[in-house]
């Protein structure tokens, strides 16, 4: 009897510490609602579609920032998509075997370089490089800063992110699948095609997850992006994020009203990632509960090799 | 061979070479990344710039040893937070793995992963630098920790997994408590992978400046205490890369590849440590 108590006294208390990490998220979206009271009650609805941002005059208007957001993750998107999931396939299905995990570790490396060392690259390297390009183009401004930069390092931040789980998911396709298309003649990429298929909401949540990480990015955007708020589909205007304009204009907050605009922004995008992130999560799960590995794949995948 | 298969089989040759220049596309920035952040950054790196202290506006030379203990304090705040939280979460997730509550924890620490650190910096500024109104090495470090969590918790729970389940079945069918068994047994087996755990989690946050911008705001003074604000070598490379002085720069790019090679060494220790593990833990 005692120990069964004793059991019971271990899980709760370890339970408690779990549920702090559970308290922590709600805790997060519960802060920010609260510190940002001011601006939601003040201005509503019309604090997400109005684009003025005059601290002076008190009066607020997301829209620049929350489409500089959108706009410069999904070109990262577009660019880090087919970059992220060839670099998949190719580790995975293609790859000579010696070459996989250091190809692995080498691409996962972009993970771990920080967000400011890519800033500072960006304003030295990546940017100089970029108004060479649009002056080429003879594009006007050709400042360098700006949404191209901006979608660039983005771009290379999060392929690592929806590369290394696309290619868990690809590793978890159980290879009957493939087998069985090789055995009605398909070519080699037909089964991967075939793969990708199989696993396709687990690399529709590899590709969310970037999308997540490349809304939240901050510093990195930040130094490359121009800081200037305007809504524009110019790929060289320099304009401003969420994240961006959180960083930048937090300790300068003079007034109460300013600091709860700013604090509102970043509810909306914790509001954003979470959504995003639940999505990716459980696609992938989804995904992985769906595969029961087969027993016969393993002894098929030694008498082919 | 038919027209139509030699069509699908180029097809096929096709894009397995866009695949494997996939590869070669991502590769192309990291080597131009880290061939920068030697160039510019070994080279201006000297014994100043870890003894010295910044010097004023306009003059060459110092160094940023405020900035150097600051992160390593900013990162041990984090720890002293995180690993006991995430630690014993992650004991939690590995011993009750398929209940209701843990698989919500899990996904709870996996969103908490994914909250952007910007926003996480705003919850520790409206914990701890709202109340008291002042920005502090706590609030910076409290930063940190919070995001440290969901790693602490994630790696805790995997490496705990790798244990063999005879260790476990020993110690219970000896007698033990479950506190005991898990205490006494399972988390010493797995005590370098949960080391190791930790080491990939400092990494990550080592880099990290948005947070900290709000919290522990940076200084540039020589401060170790808790309760004011502290610099952090990520903030001083922030303000270095913006100021427009050469040899503001020149520092920058030295905290840079600092940086870079502290993380690169944690990873790099920290993956080579997993690989051990699994390899003494597979039946």
């Amino acid at each position: 009897m005692r120990r069964s108590s004793d059991d019971r006294k271990f899980r709760l208390s370890t339970g408690a510490f779990a549920a702090l990490v559970l308290l922590i998220v709600i805790g997060i979206g519960f802060e920010l609602t609260r510190q940002s009271m001011l601006s939601i009650t003040k201005f509503g609805l019309k604090f997400w579609t109005t684009s003025t941002w005059d601290p002076v005059s008190g009066d607020f208007g997301a829209l620049p920032f929350i489409w500089g957001t959108l706009y410069s993750a999904i070109l990262a998107l577009l660019i880090a998509t087919p970059i992220a999931l060839g670099i998949a396939i190719f580790i995975s299905e293609l790859s000579p075997r010696v070459l996989r995990q250091p190809l692995a570790y080498l691409t996962e490396l972009l993970a771990a370089i920080p967000s400011i060392v890519y800033g500072l690259w960006g304003i030295f390297v990546l940017v100089p490089i970029v108004r060479k390009v649009e002056i080429a183009m003879g594009a006007k401004p050709a400042l360098g800063v700006g949404m191209l930069s901006a979608a660039l390092i983005l771009a290379v931040m999060v392929i690592p992110f929806s590369s290394s789980v696309a290619r868990e998911i690809l590793k978890n396709v159980p290879s009957t699948q493939r087998e069985a298309a090789y055995a009605l003649g398909a070519t080699r990429w037909e089964a991967i095609k075939v793969a990708i298929g199989f696993g396709k909401s687990g690399i529709i949540g590899a590709v969310m997850l970037g999308f997540g990480r490349a809304l939240g990015e901050t510093i990195a955007v930040t130094m490359v992006i121009g800081n200037s708020p305007q809504i524009s589909a110019s790929l060289f205007k320099p304009q401003y994020t969420m994240a961006a304009v959180i960083a930048n204009e937090f300790t300068e907050a003079a007034d109460e009203l300013y600091l709860h605009a700013l604090i509102e922004i970043g509810l909306l995008l914790f509001i954003i990632t979470v959504a995003v992130n639940m999505i990716s999560r459980l696609l992938i799960w989804s995904m992985k509960r769906r595969v029961t590995a087969p027993i016969i794949a393993p002894i098929l995948e030694e008498a082919v090799a | 061979m038919t027209a139509n298969l030699r069509r699908r089989k180029l097809f096929s040759h096709f894009f397995e070479i866009l695949c494997g220049l996939a590869v070669v596309i991502a590769l192309i920035p990291l080597a131009m990344i880290l061939f920068y952040v030697i160039k510019e950054g070994a080279g201006a790196l000297n014994w100043d710039f870890f003894t010295k202290m910044p010097k004023p506006v306009g003059e060459t030379g110092g160094g940023m040893a405020n900035a150097i203990v600051g992160t390593l304090i900013l990162i041990s705040i984090g720890a002293l937070f995180a690993v006991p939280v995430g630690g014993i979460c992650g004991v939690h997730l590995a011993e009750y793995p398929s209940t209701k509550f843990s698989s919500v924890v899990r996904f709870a620490a996996d969103v908490l992963n994914g909250v952007p650190s910007i926003v996480v910096g705003i919850f520790a500024y409206g914990l701890l630098v709202m109340p008291v109104k002042r920005f502090s090495a706590i609030a910076g470090g409290v930063a940190l920790g919070l995001l440290m969590i969901p790693i602490v918790v994630r790696t805790t729970e995997e490496l705990l997994r790798l244990v063999p389940g005879g260790l476990r079945e020993g110690a219970l069918a000896l007698g033990a408590r479950r506190s005991r068994a898990v205490f006494g047994v399972i988390v010493p087996a797995a005590l370098p992978g949960i080391l190791t755990g930790i080491l990939v989690a400092i990494a990550r946050v080592a880099g990290e400046t948005a947070p900290l911008l709000f919290t522990a705001l940076g200084n540039r003074f020589w401060s170790t205490s808790l309760t004011q604000p502290i610099s952090s070598l990520t903030m001083q490379v922030y303000a270095y890369a913006n100021s427009p002085y050469d040899d503001w720069h020149r520092q920058a790019w030295a905290g840079a590849f600092l940086l870079v090679m502290i993380i690169l060494t944690l990873s790099i220790a920290a993956r080579l440590a997993v690989r051990r593990l699994e390899r003494m833990n597979r039946p």
